[in-house]
């Protein structure tokens, strides 16, 4: 069951999920995840050609090599051919991918309609690189897609911090001197050398999916870039390793989708339970400060005596026991709306008198105050309201 | 527009207790304030301040968390065809294929229903409007081809053909010309000697007294409103902006 | 030489008409609103949508399958919603995230359910099968008069002839919300326009679109003409109706000069077959684009 062969291509797997992680949040990093698609895409037309010419020639059109060197070919064309578009036309990101990556694909179907009518051998598993197929993987392919993702994410470190400051701030950077053009150019054909390396384990319409998933995975669990690439890393690492596994086991489970859908397992899992930025954290969040917020104006209502228009502050205000069910405010409910009305009015204070940035700082007047200054920074704010207070009797 | 008319009638807006949040966040929090019948108000304050926020929640198109908002005594979506509302120049794609009279019709839209023909009369609308904001001569031209002060009159146009009682401007001079800067403010002030109310997102101390007559500064919540003459002082410009911009209005 | 067209070109030419007319027009206003991609989208979650639907169904009919990948195609753009607000994933990652996932298991599904049967595999959805959409009852120009022959034309040509009829009038009536929604959604919002519901309304429609036309021509097809016709006006012409206009044009450009290249394509090298038609007429309409991208009047934006 699990011999040889399964051995080579969960480590090609894993090797590759890890080096798509790592290329992957670098790419998501420059806002240009997509931009995958269209190269992948185009592989297809480059491969069908490299085969017809080489078939033509009389050599083995099937080599691993021959087809790495056509999908490069044809995928470097339309990446030159999206730039081309965003460059020079009003077109969009969006657009110019969308264009090309349906007419390289579009091409390479007509060449592999053209493969079928012309007398070769040997044509048979060349549609295996649209969705991958490990059936007849070689000892020789694992290594090279193994040396490839090493040198990949070897290269990625090297310019690590100079990908982070141009995707963080590009005209910071190029005051620094460090190149746009030359960041690019490794984060756009980094993607190009992992999508091609990929093809013919996961094929060229899922690696997008390797190149997407555990980068964006991997955001959910941290806001430092090191941890991300790390994470994607292990995202990838461990969607390739279990998916080429269970595929091994379950029988006409292609390896590609597994891989994929072990990744959107770690994706789903991540945007619900991340506890920075996960479903369940944000809806609690949100529900606490509509409550918050609720009860902080109910109070100022019941302090300066102004009508509770809204039901829902009604309801919360009585759960607290501020208000009677028939509208009328409790002793409890009077005192804590003078605490309410006084922690307005140091806030008031604080951001209108004392802080030092009046712009773009949250006046934060639902919170308790005592809880985000410090004695002394209180109690020059009672001494101004004081003194206010003096100043108007 | 003296202090006596304007609490004479009930106010044009009312808000009350308004809250908004984007996810858990609040932006801002306790706005309370009221325009007056035929005002032409400012809403000041700093970047970030809620200003842009307050009016989309004014209209509707902000989910507010909590408040309420009355507009001549009724809710929006009752007297919608009597307000007119201009979002920030900026929110849009310029580069968008269509012409300058076509967004002015765009002000009819509402009006049209869905298959209802664009007549005659409309035309003449967008025309006549086209001629207040002094942008004749450019009906036919692409919106791309436009100077962000001319984009600016477009808009404004585009607000005329509403044929509104209430005018919610977010930003009307941000970023215009000073010759465009005057032509607006002369078609609004034309507005104001009709009757109609206005309000505008504004964020020049300097030009607050020439052009408004009522303003309301906020930060976060309202620091205070009401009509410039008496309102518009050092204390509340400090409570606004805090005490960096002090200093400044002294230069002033 | 007339009777070959009828019966065996004269129904594909007719059916990718209609279908890339349809994709044109709601392209439009998708590339306007920087939605190219949803295109690419949709077209990929259609597969497990069908999937789904068969192995619920067991049958392969139509209905249930347009169903199932309509109802997919929304799953999809709901989905990606939910990524974008609540995770604050950038939007173009999180489409990505969605419609590789759903395409995976799509192949899953397919591969694990018993579809030997049926008409169903991924090269299918790919690629469609344009060619083999003949019209057998036909001989000379009579046929298209006689109700016996006509009744022997593909239905596929009937389902995509209403879908045409459904986009257009559906245009036609809501143009105004459309063009709306596509320049300035705040103002919309503030004039009364239920900006949400229309854009579903715009998405559904073009998943109504690329579930018809991707049965009879693939998932190509139904990407290249919702992007590439759009873009190609866009360059020529600074005038929405005359870029929809120009759009329907380049759209049949494509597929009649498509359809007849894949005939001719290989006769000089001594082969009579006929390559892909449905990437031929992907692979024209990038030429077009090609074209206009170097040499259209208004290739760049004015500022």
């Amino acid at each position: 069951m699990f011999g040889y062969n399964a051995y080579l291509i969960v480590s090609s797997a894993t090797v590759l999920g890890a080096s798509a992680g790592v290329c992957g949040t670098y790419l998501y990093m420059r806002k240009n995840s997509l931009l995958s698609d269209a190269i992948s895409h185009s592989t297809l037309a480059g491969l069908a050609m490299a085969f017809l010419l080489v078939s033509a020639l009389g050599g083995n059109g099937r080599s691993l090599v021959v087809l790495l060197v056509g999908s490069t070919l044809s995928a470097t064309a339309g990446l030159a051919a999206v730039r081309y578009l965003v460059n020079n036309t009003r077109l969009g990101s969006d657009a110019a991918i969308g264009v090309v990556l349906s007419t390289f694909f579009a091409l390479g179907v007509v060449m592999l309609s053209v493969i079928q009518i012309l007398p070769i051998g040997q044509k048979a598993g060349l549609e295996g690189f649209l969705l991958g197929s490990t059936a007849g993987m070689l000892a020789q392919d694992a290594v090279l897609i193994t040396v490839l993702s090493i040198i990949l994410v070897v290269v990625f470190l090297v310019f690590r911090r100079d990908i982070l400051v141009v995707s963080y701030d590009p005209i910071f950077a190029q005051t620094q001197g460090i190149s746009l053009r030359r960041t690019d150019f490794i984060v756009m054909y980094g993607t190009l050398a992992v999508t091609v390396v990929g093809l013919s384990v996961v094929g060229l319409i899922l690696i997008v999916a390797l190149l997407i998933i555990p980068s964006a995975a991997a955001r959910f669990w941290s806001n430092r870039v090191e941890i991300i690439v790390i994470t994607a890393a292990v995202f990838g690492g461990l969607s390739g390793a279990v998916g080429a596994s269970v595929s091994a086991f379950v029988e006409d489970a292609p390896v590609g989708s597994v891989i994929v859908l072990v990744s959107a397992t770690i994706f789903v899992f991540s945007l619900v339970a991340s506890p920075e930025r996960g479903l369940v954290i944000s809806l609690i969040r949100k529900a606490q400060s509509s409550w918050r917020v609720h009860l902080a104006m109910g109070l100022l209502s019941v302090a300066e005596n102004r009508p509770i228009y809204e039901e829902k502050t009604r309801t919360i205000l009585q759960k607290n026991g501020y208000l009677r069910p028939d509208g009328s405010v409790t002793a409890t409910g009077q005192n804590a709306a003078m605490v309410a009305l006084k922690n307005e009015q140091r806030w008031q204070v604080w951001t209108s008198q004392m802080q030092a940035e009046g712009t773009s700082v949250d006046p934060l007047g639902w919170m308790k105050i005592e809880h985000n200054l410090t004695p002394d920074q209180l109690r020059s704010i009672d001494r101004h309201l004081f003194r206010r207070d003096l100043s108007n009797a | 527009m003296t202090e006596l008319t304007s609490t004479e009638k009930s106010p044009v807006l009312r808000v009350n207790g308004l809250s908004v949040s984007y996810n858990s966040d609040p932006v801002v929090y306790s706005v309370n304030f009221d325009i007056p019948h035929g005002a032409m108000s400012a809403i000041i304050g700093p970047n970030g301040a809620g200003k842009s926020t307050t009016l989309k929640a004014v209209v509707d198109i902000q989910p507010r968390l909590t408040g309420q908002i009355e507009i001549f005594g009724q809710t929006y979506d009752k007297v919608r065809n009597r307000i007119s509302y201009v979002p920030q120049r900026a929110s849009v794609d310029w580069d968008f294929p269509v012409t300058v009279q076509d967004v002015v019709l765009m002000g009819v839209y509402p009006t049209l229903g869905l298959l209802g023909r664009v007549r005659p009369m409309h035309w003449a609308k967008v025309m006549e409007a086209l001629e207040r904001v002094g942008m004749t001569g450019f009906a036919d031209r692409q919106i791309g081809q436009l100077s962000g002060g001319q984009q600016q009159r477009v808009f404004l146009a585009r607000a005329l053909v509403q044929d509104a009682d209430l005018y919610l401007l977010d930003e009307p001079f941000a970023g215009v010309d000073a010759a465009t800067e005057k032509a607006i403010v002369k078609v609004l002030k034309d507005l104001q000697s009709k009757g109609k109310t206005i309000v505008a997102v504004h964020h020049d101390l300097t030009t607050v007294e020439a052009y408004f007559d009522h303003i309301v500064f906020i930060n976060r919540s309202i620091v205070a409103a009401g009509s410039v003459a008496r309102e518009f002082t050092e204390e509340h410009i400090n409570q606004t902006y805090g005490r960096l911009v002090a200093s400044q209005k002294q230069v002033i | 030489m007339l009777d070959d067209f009828l019966m065996f070109s004269f129904a594909p030419m007719l059916i990718g008409l209609f279908i890339a007319i349809t994709c044109a027009i709601l392209g439009n206003f998708l590339l306007l609103r920087k939605q190219a991609l949803v295109s690419d989208s949709i077209s990929h979650v259609v597969l497990p949508g069908i999937v789904l639907a068969f192995v619920v169904t067991g049958s392969a009919a139509t209905w249930p399958m347009m169903i199932g990948a309509g109802v997919a195609a929304l799953l999809s753009v709901a989905f990606i919603e939910v990524i974008v607000r609540f995770g604050r994933i950038e939007p173009s990652a999180a489409m990505g995230v969605v419609f590789t996932s759903m395409f995976a298991l799509g192949v899953l599904l397919l591969e694990l359910s018993d579809t030997r049967n049926v008409h169903l595999d991924v090269q299918h959805a790919l690629y469609g099968s344009l060619e083999s959409l003949i019209w057998l009852d036909a001989v000379g120009w009579r046929s298209l008069l006689d109700p016996v022959a006509l009744a022997g034309l593909p239905h596929e040509l009937w389902r995509v002839l209403a879908v045409f009829a459904l986009v257009t009038g559906a245009i036609i009536v809501f143009w105004r919300h459309f063009v709306l929604i596509s320049f300035d959604e705040t103002f919309a919002a503030s004039a009364g326009v239920h900006v949400g519901l229309v854009s579903i309304f715009l998405i559904s429609l073009s998943a109504i679109a690329a579930v018809a036309a991707f049965d009879a021509v693939g998932s190509i097809i139904v990407i290249a003409m919702f992007v590439c016709p759009p873009a190609t006006a866009r360059l020529l012409t600074n005038r929405l109706k005359t870029q929809v206009a120009l759009s329907v044009l380049f759209a049949s450009l494509s597929v009649i000069v498509g359809i007849l290249a894949s005939g001719y394509v290989l006769r000089p090298f001594g082969y009579t077959d006929s390559v892909s038609a449905a990437g031929m007429i992907a692979v024209i309409s990038g030429i077009l684009l090609a074209a206009s991208a170097v040499f259209g009047k208004h290739r760049l934006a004015v500022n």
